[in-house]
């Protein structure tokens, strides 16, 4: 499956190495070169060579773009059951609770940016590809509200292959459970800003990801509804170089504007400062 | 019928398509088209007409019936122009105080190099944001394919009903099976993992009905009877309603 390769195996090594190991290199993907841990961490997760984004896991996002020792996390117990039986979908699970470390696919919590509160989630693409099942669904939702309840600001980092086949409808009806979520803390005046990071596809795309009041994404991520290859299929000739990259998407219309790392959180902080928010 | 022999029938040439369901049991039916942004998708017929005594917005995913006609109506693949246009009509039922009644049948939301550029994913997360709190009763009923999120544009309501031989599931078995298994041979199989049969999926709680095929005197009679129920509901409520449907599922 394509998508696989858009999750690389490096950034698991990246972001899990103990400190005794930062010393260590990894190779690039993009220019290849051998670069250590510890360079790549304080450079942002960019390669300092070629500009490669490497991919951020959902709790070091956070660390990223909020206040020091702000977050506080939300309904980090919630799981995944196999509601359907699916076969094979306990297993799956359990691998990537013990990849990712994590009970799901979605951290969620409030933290402060430059001393303004916010609620925030976090995907994670080392769970099963950010896939959004129930849990993620009601993780989210139960955040939405949460912000509604308490006239907080929104602040969502994307990254999903869509909606979790082994959890057949569930799954997809997570992306009308959100959005009417969603619909309601817009109704209620509160500002939903998201970060659309490589990739945000699917089902995530069709929902919550296209639902913001401000819509931001990285440099070069992929953005969009189908993945390329049957895109490709059905157009029936070759994509135009570029296709789905946030640069296109926002050609297209689609993103306000597109943050490099390294100046993400002040400019989210502008943002928040600008809507007022204490 | 097992899960797989209902996705083959849900496919078949030949069976009942939206316009067949709008014949028979909507009467004055007057299409309209466009989307007012960007053109007219034909995979998408809607209108207004009556049930009954009542005047409602029409919204029906058409594929055709012949080659010429599953070419005409791109076999019934919307684009993101399509849900606009049934958003735009849904809205139009909303100021004039209209229920909506959507008829789905569609694989898939159309993935060509156009409607990604065109924004499909937007499309329909706008359907779904604008739906959950639309102010007028919607019933949205899958008569042969319920194919993911291109399906479920159309099918955030008050109640989703689905024909006794249709399907609604997250992936097509063929893609299920091919991620899973890398041979779309084991489809049926996958079909039957997925839990996409109009009877797991009332198990579920996902869908409100299951309505026998080839009965549309029946099926008007009961669509007359819950739209009476819904039009008496009075709004708060039914939005309430909504909301509280689609947030129970999955936890």
């Amino acid at each position: 499956m394509e998508l696989k390769k858009l999750f690389l195996k490096a950034d698991n090594e990246l972001e899990s190495a103990p400190n005794k190991l930062l010393g260590r290199k990894i190779t690039c993907k993009k220019c290849e070169n051998k670069i250590s841990v510890s360079k790549i961490r304080k450079n942002y997760f960019i390669c300092p060579q070629c500009g490669h984004y490497f991919t951020v896991r959902a709790r070091r996002r956070i660390l990223m773009l909020t206040d020091k020792r702000s977050f506080i996390e939300m309904d980090a117990d919630l799981e995944s059951k196999n509601i359907i039986s699916f076969p094979g979908y306990e297993e799956k699970l359990a691998a990537a609770r013990e990849k990712s470390r994590e009970n799901e696919g979605v951290i969620c919590g409030t933290a402060t940016i430059w001393g303004r509160k916010i609620c925030i989630f976090s995907m994670d693409a080392n769970f099963m590809m950010g896939s959004m099942g129930a849990v993620v669904g009601e993780k989210i939702t139960r955040l939405f509200e949460y912000a509604t309840d308490n006239k907080l600001p929104v602040l969502g980092i994307t990254v999903s292959g869509g909606a979790r086949m082994q959890e057949g409808m569930i799954s997809l009806m997570q992306m009308s459970k959100v959005s009417a979520a969603v619909k309601r803390h817009s109704n209620s005046g509160g500002l939903y800003i998201v970060l659309l990071t490589n990739p945000t596809t699917g089902g995530v795309d069709a929902s919550f990801a296209m639902q913001a009041d401000i819509t931001l994404a990285e440099p070069g991520a992929r953005v969009g509804f189908a993945g390329p290859r049957i895109v490709e299929k059905t157009t029936n000739q070759p994509l135009p170089k570029g296709f789905q990259r946030a640069e296109s998407v926002l050609e297209c219309g689609f993103i306000d504007d597109i943050v490099p790392r390294e100046v993400q959180m002040d400019y989210l902080g502008k943002l928040l400062e600008l809507h007022g928010e204490k | 019928m097992d899960a797989y022999e209902i996705v083959k029938a849900a496919r078949e040439e030949g069976r009942l398509t939206a316009i067949d369901y709008i014949n028979e049991i909507i009467e004055d039916f007057v299409e309209f088209h466009g989307d007012r942004l960007h053109g007219d998708d034909k995979a998408v017929i809607a209108g207004i007409g009556r049930l009954g005594n009542t005047a409602v917005t029409v919204i029906g995913v058409e594929k055709g019936k012949n080659t010429k006609e599953r070419i005409t109506h791109n076999f019934g693949s919307a684009k993101p122009e399509g849900y606009r246009k049934a958003l735009r009509l849904m809205k139009q039922a909303e100021k004039f105080k209209r229920p909506v009644i959507c008829f789905v049948d569609t694989a898939g939301a159309y993935c060509d190099l156009l409607s990604e550029e065109n924004g499909q994913g937007r499309a329909i997360a706008d359907n779904l944001f604008e739906m959950s709190d639309l102010k007028t009763p919607i019933l949205s009923i899958v008569i042969g394919e319920g194919g993911s999120g291109g399906a479920l544009a159309l099918c955030h309501s008050d109640r989703i009903w689905m024909m006794e031989d249709a399907y609604f599931s997250v992936v097509s078995p063929e893609s299920c099976a091919n991620i899973l298994w890398k041979t779309t041979d084991k489809a049926p199989e996958a079909a039957a993992a997925l839990s996409l049969t109009a009877k797991d999926l009332y198990k579920l709680g996902i869908i409100d009905r299951i309505c026998p095929k080839g009965d549309q005197k029946g099926l008007k009679k009961e669509m007359e009877k819950e739209l009476e129920i819904l039009m008496n509901t009075e709004l708060n409520e039914l939005i309430e309603g909504r909301y509280r449907k689609f947030r129970t599922i999955g936890y």
